[in-house]
């Protein structure tokens, strides 16, 4: 225990937390337009693969968070179309969505397995980063991980204070009335679908081009479905999401680095389970708040 | 204009039709995929759905079909009871992986000792671990109110790990040169879960998958708790003041669809696997959740579903010897086959009508 050095947890807290932070942050705007999408993890590892691709072949990392997200939203776009126009089931198309997603991404991977991307610098803060203590957990990260928290805090003045976030909220509260107060659902619900899918996307490409930084098959490895549970466990709300990741950072960077100290009797298994087992305990711990009223209900206006 | 009206009834003409449509349009959207990749979309939809009938090596591979149907129908039978009820267990590959370390354990334990007792006693070994792990998110949900999609997920993981560290661990061969995997089960006569009829794929677990097709078709149709399922799933409200009990309910579906996922893994790993090894689990838990969509719930429709999956397994491992695709190419055509199932449904719920709504 005593190789760990306090300093550098917190600081990978943030790194693990933020591809995390980023799907979760997508999701939950999907979620408060009254959609429940479980491709999250579809969308992560397709991201990841795009971006993966787009950095290698261009050389530039910045092009490859563009293409992940982009990628990202295409795919979104598959559920959009099929649960709004098509009216499909939600629960059962984000599943298809994962499926397809994963194996849309080994398909288009095959050939990059092993290939090493282009790295990507961390953002050089003066004075900052030198602070003592918080420099090196706060400031000596890559850009992604501000725009990560930029994102939220986006995401929070747009969904409080902007007459369009009003919008949204009325459109996942009640579909009907938003509807009959002459608000377009389907559109306001596949914006948001898209934004969702796009961070989904940044998110998978933080884990391919910054975090492993590799392509390997599966890689995201439930890092999408954790983003899910961080959505319940942030009752809908963008301030609680980024205290949630930052939690499941935990729980994982904890255990990376007891595996990576040694001299712990708990075998490497155990110590993986322990950011799953850590999601479930939360889920029961804290009871959810209220969830958007028409989440995961099909709108169809003539009903 | 073109408007959706949605239909009083849902049309069983569509109904029926829905997974044909579904078929082929996968095949079509499939063979565009491969082609932009650079592969030849005729020959790849040729091994993937033909050959493994009917190509060179079919005697090999034909038997296989019943080998990996057989767990799959077994897990969509069970998953279906409660996707009608809204119970959404996702979590079906954990409690396979769980099935059949309680099996495999059970059966090492009495090793070698041979017994007509050993095979029951890793079938309720097995059963029991499906229904222990799916009672996790289960019983949370009846008490907490988590969420069963993200509880019982996250357990796969768990499950996944667990199996890691059983088969480095604790039920790894003494004998085995110190490579990671369990003793082979198959070379145990007591435990082996051989074919019934040699050269078929038969084994008992298909035999079962089958005992559960008809099973399920009698409780769907003519039992209390297929009637009590099928009211909580269209309208849980009138569920509840008709005296169904919603924790019981959770509880019951939970069960029934761990216990079958549990029993398929101890069949797994009992026969065709013969051990536990870190790469046991192959994603059939996951593929059931289709297979039980494909065959709309509706256990003679999984019968078949389960049997046109099974096809696509062959054919994507087909596919990767002689096409060099990746294995998890296959999921992404069983995502697709997923898509289209959805898309069309839309004809079976809903009509299209041309020209104005006629003014009441």
């Amino acid at each position: 225990m005593s190789n760990i050095d306090p300093i550098l947890l917190l600081s990978a807290i943030i790194v693990v937390a933020t591809p995390i932070l980023l799907a979760a942050i997508g999701e939950l705007v999907v979620e408060r337009a009254g959609v429940l999408n479980l491709g999250v993890e579809g969308m992560m590892i397709t991201g990841a693969v795009c971006g993966f691709i787009v950095a290698t072949l261009t050389g530039s990392p910045w092009l490859g968070f563009a293409g992940a997200a982009l990628g990202g939203a295409l795919l979104s776009m598959i559920f959009g179309i099929l649960t709004q126009l098509f009216l499909s089931n939600q629960v059962a198309t984000g599943l298809a969505l994962t499926l397809f997603g994963l194996g849309l991404s080994a398909l288009l991977g095959q050939g990059y397995i092993g290939v090493k991307g282009p790295s990507v610098p961390d953002v050089y803060l003066p004075i900052l980063r030198d602070i003592p203590v918080l420099g090196p957990i706060l400031f000596r990260h890559d850009i992604i991980v501000y725009l990560a928290l930029a994102i939220v805090l986006g995401v929070w003045v747009f969904l409080e204070r902007s007459r369009a976030g009003r919008v949204l909220r009325a459109v996942g509260e009640n579909h009907d009335a938003a509807h009959a107060l002459g608000y377009k659902v389907v559109r306001v619900r596949l914006m948001a679908i898209a934004f969702g899918g796009a961070c989904a996307g940044l998110g998978g490409a933080y884990l391919s081009l910054v975090r492993v930084p590799q392509w390997t098959e599966g890689m995201t490895a439930g890092a999408g479905w954790i983003a899910l549970a961080i959505v319940v466990f942030a009752s809908w709300r963008p301030g609680r999401l980024v205290l949630g990741a930052w939690l499941f950072g935990g729980a994982t960077a904890l255990q990376l680095a007891l595996q990576a100290a040694g001299g712990v009797q708990i075998p490497i298994e155990y110590l993986q389970m322990a950011p799953y087992l850590a999601t479930i305990l939360v889920l029961v711990i804290l009871r959810a708040g209220r969830a958007p009223g028409s989440l995961g209900r099909s709108f169809h206006a003539s009903s | 204009m073109i408007r959706l009206e949605r239909r009083p009834e849902p049309s069983r003409a569509w109904t029926l039709a829905t997974p044909f449509v579904a078929v082929a349009l996968t095949m079509v959207a499939g063979g565009l995929m491969f082609a932009m990749l650079g592969k030849d979309p005729v020959e790849a939809i040729r091994t993937i759905f033909w050959d493994p009938l009917f190509g060179d090596f079919a005697s090999y591979s034909r038997p296989q079909l019943l080998v990996k149907a057989g767990p799959l129908i077994l897990i969509a039978i069970g998953l279906s009871l409660g996707f009608r009820a809204g119970i959404w267990n996702i979590g079906a590959e954990g409690q396979y992986i769980l099935g059949a370390i309680f099996a495999a354990a059970t059966g090492l334990a009495i090793y070698p000792a041979e017994s007509w007792i050993v095979f029951p006693a890793m079938i309720v070994a097995g059963a029991l671990g499906g229904i222990l792990w799916a009672m996790i998110p289960a019983l949370l949900k009846v008490r907490f109110g988590t969420n069963e999609v993200l509880v019982s997920l996250m357990l796969v993981y768990v499950a996944e790990a667990l199996l890691a560290s059983m088969s480095l661990g604790l039920l790894r061969n003494p004998e085995g040169m110190g490579f990671p995997g369990s003793r082979n089960l198959a070379q145990y006569p007591s435990a082996a879960n051989l074919d019934l009829i040699p050269g078929t794929g038969m084994h008992w677990g298909v035999a079962l998958a089958l005992i559960a097709v008809i099973v399920g078709q009698v409780v769907m149709t003519r039992h209390q708790l297929g009637f009590r399922v099928r009211l909580a799933g269209q309208s849980p409200r009138a569920a509840v003041f008709g005296g169904v009990n919603p924790g019981w309910l959770i509880v019951v579906c939970m069960g029934i669809s761990g216990g079958l996922a549990g029993l398929a893994g101890m069949f797994e790993v009992a026969g065709p696997a013969g051990r536990l090894s870190i790469d046991f689990n192959v994603g059939y838990g996951f593929t059931a959740i289709i297979v039980a969509f494909l065959g709309r719930l509706n256990p003679i429709g999984i019968l078949l579903a389960g049997l046109l999956m099974a096809l696509t397994y062959i054919g994507g491992e087909l596919a990767q010897l002689q096409m060099n695709l990746p294995l998890a190419a296959i999921q992404m055509f069983q995502g697709m086959l997923l898509f289209f199932l959805l898309a069309i449904d839309l004809m079976t719920n809903f009509s299209f009508r041309f020209g104005r709504r006629a003014t009441a």
